[in-house]
């Protein structure tokens, strides 16, 4: 917590607004802080927080609209050349020119930051002993893993050691070895050369590794301090609720609906519950449904807190209805891939993989970006001709009826894909036409897209002006228009809130106890818990298929008897190496 | 370090940085190196303004030793190639079907209105469509006609019956080449996709790729910045007008009159302006579509209609003339044809050169205004 020594970042009311189209967007909103030095702080929170405004404005690249921000205790605007003279900034997607080679790059940082030739040589070596980075030195940084990226865009932030260290979002959509390979780095830097750090992520279990964090939404402040200490004022209220009879996503949609729980997500093999009160209310013990169950105390997590936290503030999310018929998956496999290949020239995106999903399954796929994800859902949706081996959807082989097999299918890509100036309805009505939906359907079917998605009040915006969660419900009921069996999300949640992303998670569950196949791709560990089943990839090949608790149980060790799913793609990435 | 050894220091290192992506990066390579030589090729061998080989029906409804004569004169010359036919509905059917562009009808009196004092009317049909083309087919047939009848009199040692005779003198470019006043005016071209666009498209393209960004909170200043890319592009425009002037003495045989080191100077100065505006645009636009879109529409179409290139500004209507003032390109492609065909006319290259200058500093001077260090 806050040092005796003075801090090395402040910032005080600091506001900034952006325009875009006809809305003004507080990016920042009235926000004061102090960053003490010999330390991470993290900037926590979801896309649209501010993060990223206040990453530039501690570099002296935006100008607040009201109050100051203190680096070094010099005025970060005005006097932006002596700040950013003892800064190394890292911006999103790591500020590298693809068209150089590793060496050239950090050649080209050295230059322009003055580090003495004489200098260089011991420097570099250093931060490629660091980095891990020596054997690919003279690759070009456009043709390098997302993971070898972010290593080498650290490196040139270091080639003249800043007094302050800022990384915007340095580990989105970067594999999990190395993501925990830059925290060890970060650890180093702070303790051994007491660097102080401020990095901003959208991926709150790496709040539990910063010292400090600073607590971010839709430009506001929610909360500061120690993120032990924040997540220890939840002690009494988490909980695992486990019924091995029943299904626990059945068990988790009850959960969520009983007063007094703020928060219930299926977490492996149990319901992981947060209470608004501490200890397990009795009025939930005696529950009928609650007869064969089991509920144990489980430690809090940061992820807790903002959910704690947003839920005060948030009104009442819309939550769907449990479906009655729960058609049980009846073992028939919906998808068959067997030794599916994707080459582009001689690059193999997707290796010979293979794997079956079965009816009313929720499926995901589970890699850093560039490990095939993208590509194997792009062959499955029909939109991709694979290179060799058989994918069947829907009973149709993909190689001859693509088109017939897309009709009993939903896609939701990765980017927002509806009309940005088009309204809400204008939207759906374009769907509901490309579906070749008509007549009394036509109008059934949009009545139920505006009503499930709660998108009514939307009604005559432009899909562009919506807010991210909208845009999100937007897509999804686009996807959904023409009632299909299977639904294809590529990367549904990133950016969302834990919030947005619950509600989403919801409607998920919904739609598969309704008996349509859900097949997901996230680089979010936390969701693989949520599948029934997933697969975990890397570099085009699958290194591990199961239930997620399998996959788990599989990376147990003495030395970890609790793998979480990150530790076991860890595993599962070392052992394939 | 002193300060001034750490700026050389960083300007290399922005240079040889561009350098190095210009090598690597193949839309750079097509836009500096494949561009001009399609387009030098395009119209050093593929598009003429010239017409030359216009087919041409030639029917003599009763020929005799005259029309033999006219006939065998109009295919001497390259301007025509001709095809005779018997009678004139096939001619006209030709004509309609567009094998040929023009009719010749000697009638059937054609020998004997020949020898009447008020000479022999010959009947020519032009298509139209192209009115270009047409004009210039009727002035070919007009002289070859001309001249058949002078060299006839000439022969038989009477006096042509004309009253007044013109004698034609054509200057700078005697053979009427148009190869030769539109492979100069490429230069301009040449330089101003290099020039503007290119520069436009790297400088949104390190927008887009948030490189920028990163290079802002580097020591390096944005006239480091701005220079590193200034040199750069400067450098491959110059490289580029220097393959078309090469291309064009060399391949092109197009006679370069004036001097080649007043050549260089000028193409400085507009290349400057070029620079000028591709990053004037940079400043605008942040993503590499609308800055190719805007120095498209902005410089390179602009270059390519309103300055002289192809189209002679003093045929077009007066408020177009005015606005081709402020197209940079106007004054250059105006020096170029000047030193390439006429020589080191000062009287045209001073004022040009002056206007060029003014324009380089300003577009200079409004990126170096608009450019902060920030991202706002």
């Amino acid at each position: 917590m806050p040092s005796d020594l003075a801090p090395i970042l402040v910032a005080d009311r600091l506001a900034k607004a952006f325009v875009a189209g006809q809305q003004r967007i507080r990016a920042l909103d009235a926000v004061s802080f102090a960053v003490a030095p010999g330390s991470i702080t993290g900037l926590i929170g979801p896309d649209g927080a501010g993060k990223t405004t206040l990453m530039r404005l501690t570099a002296g690249l935006l100008v607040p609209d009201a109050g100051t921000i203190h680096v070094f205790g010099l005025d970060a605007t005005r006097d932006a050349l002596t700040v950013q003279a003892s800064l190394g900034y890292m911006p999103q997607r790591f500020g590298l020119y693809e068209d150089l080679t590793a060496q050239e790059n950090l050649d080209l940082y050295a230059d322009l930051q003055g580090v003495p030739k004489g200098e260089r040589a011991n420097r570099y070596a250093e931060l490629m002993h660091m980095t891990g980075l020596q054997p690919f030195v003279n690759r070009l940084a456009g043709r390098m893993s997302g993971g070898m990226k972010q290593k080498l865009g650290l490196a040139c932030t270091l080639v003249r050691p800043p007094r302050l260290l800022l990384l915007d979002e340095p580990t989105v959509g970067v594999d999990p070895v190395s993501r925990r390979e830059l925290w060890e780095i970060l650890d180093h830097l702070v303790t051994g050369a007491g660097m102080s750090v401020l990095l901003s992520t959208a991926y709150l279990d790496e709040a539990e590794r910063c010292q400090d964090v600073v607590l971010l939404h839709e430009g506001r402040l929610l909360d500061r301090g120690d993120p032990g200490e924040m997540s220890a004022r939840l002690t009494g209220r988490t909980w695992a609720v486990a019924a091995p009879e029943r299904c626990r996503r059945r068990l988790q949609m009850t959960l969520a609906r009983i007063p007094g729980v703020i928060d219930a997500i299926v977490h492996g093999d149990a319901v992981r519950v947060v209470t608004a009160m501490e200890g397990f209310p009795p009025a939930l013990a005696t529950l009928p449904e609650m007869a064969d169950s089991e509920a144990t105390p489980v430690p809090p997590r940061f992820e807790d807190i903002f959910v704690d936290m947003l839920s005060r503030h948030a009104t009442a999310a819309h939550v769907p209805a449990i479906p009655h018929d729960t058609p049980a998956h009846d073992g028939a496999p919906v998808i068959r891939v067997a030794d599916l290949v994707r080459k582009f020239g001689d690059f193999r995106a997707v290796d010979g993989i293979s794997f079956d999903v079965r009816r009313g399954e929720i499926f995901g796929l589970l890699g850093a970006n560039g490990a095939g994800k993208s590509t194997t859902f792009r062959m499955l949706c029909g939109l991709l001709p694979a290179s060799s081996g058989h994918l069947e959807v829907a009973g149709h082989d993909l190689r001859h009826s693509a088109a017939t097999a897309r009709e009993r299918i939903g896609y939701m890509s990765q980017k927002f894909s509806q009309y940005a100036n088009l309204s809400v309805r204008q939207n759906l009505d374009f769907f509901a036409s490309a579906y070749g939906l008509a007549g009394a359907e036509r109008t059934q079917r949009i009545a139920w897209a505006e009503e499930e998605f709660d998108l009514g009040r939307y009604h005559d915006h432009l899909a562009g002006d919506l807010p991210l969660g909208y845009k999100q419900r937007l897509a999804m009921a686009c996807a959904l228009m023409h009632g299909p069996d299977i639904l294809f999300l590529d990367e549904p949640t990133s950016g969302v809130d834990p919030l947005a992303r619950r509600e989403f998670w919801q409607r998920i569950n919904t739609l598969a106890l309704s008996g349509v196949t859900v097949l997901v791709t996230t680089h979010f560990m936390e969701e693989a818990e949520y599948c029934d089943r997933l697969v975990i990839m890397a570099s085009g090949r699958i290194l591990s298929l199961g239930e997620p608790a399998t996959i788990k149980a599989a990376a147990r060790s003495p030395e970890q008897p609790h793998p979480s799913m990150e530790d076991a793609f860890i595993k599962l990435v070392e052992d394939a190496a | 370090m002193s300060s001034r050894h750490g700026s050389a220091m960083r300007l290399k290192a922005l240079v040889r940085k561009e350098f190095l992506q210009i090598v690597r990066d193949p839309s750079s390579i097509a836009i500096a190196f494949l561009m001009p030589l399609f387009l030098l090729l395009l119209f050093g061998y593929g598009v003429s303004l010239d017409a030359d080989h216009v087919p041409v029906a030639f029917v003599a409804e009763q020929p005799s030793a005259d029309s033999r004569d006219f006939e065998s004169s109009l295919r001497g010359s390259h301007y025509f190639a001709v095809s005779p036919l018997r009678t004139m509905p096939e001619a006209e059917q030709a004509l309609r079907e567009g094998t040929v562009n023009a009719i010749v009808r000697l009638r059937a009196n054609f020998t004997e209105q020949l020898r009447r004092a008020d000479g022999a009317p010959i009947q020519v049909i032009v298509n139209g469509v192209d009115a270009n083309t047409a004009r210039l087919t009727l002035g070919y047939l007009e002289g070859a006609w001309g001249n058949w009848l002078a060299r006839r009199a000439e022969a038989s040692g009477r006096a042509l019956n004309v009253p007044v005779q013109m004698e034609q003198r054509i200057w700078f470019n005697s053979e009427m080449k148009s190869r030769d006043f539109l492979v100069p005016g490429l230069v301009a071209i040449i330089m101003t996709l290099i020039g503007a666009l290119l520069t436009a498209l790297v400088m949104a393209r390190e927008w887009e790729r948030g490189t920028l960004e990163a290079l802002l909170v580097t020591p390096a200043s944005m006239s480091e910045i701005l220079l590193g890319k200034i040199v750069a592009y400067f450098v491959l425009g110059t490289g580029g007008m220097l393959l078309t002037v090469a291309l064009a003495v060399w391949q092109f045989g197009v006679p370069l009159r004036g001097s080649f080191w007043l050549l260089w100077v000028c193409a400085s100065l507009f290349l400057l302006a070029a620079l000028g505006m591709g990053l004037t645009i940079s400043t605008l636009a942040r993503n590499q579509f609308v800055a190719g879109q805007i120095a498209i529409v902005g410089t390179f179409l602009p270059a390519f209609l309103l300055s002289g290139f192809i189209f002679d500004i003093d045929s077009m209507p007066l408020a177009i003339q005015a606005f081709t003032h402020v197209v940079v390109a106007r004054y250059f492609v105006s020096i170029v044809q000047t030193l390439f065909l006429a020589g080191d006319v000062w009287a045209i290259v001073l004022p040009n050169a002056l206007a060029l200058l003014l324009m380089a500093l300003f577009f200079l001077g409004v990126t170096w205004r608009k450019s902060r260090k920030r991202l706002e």
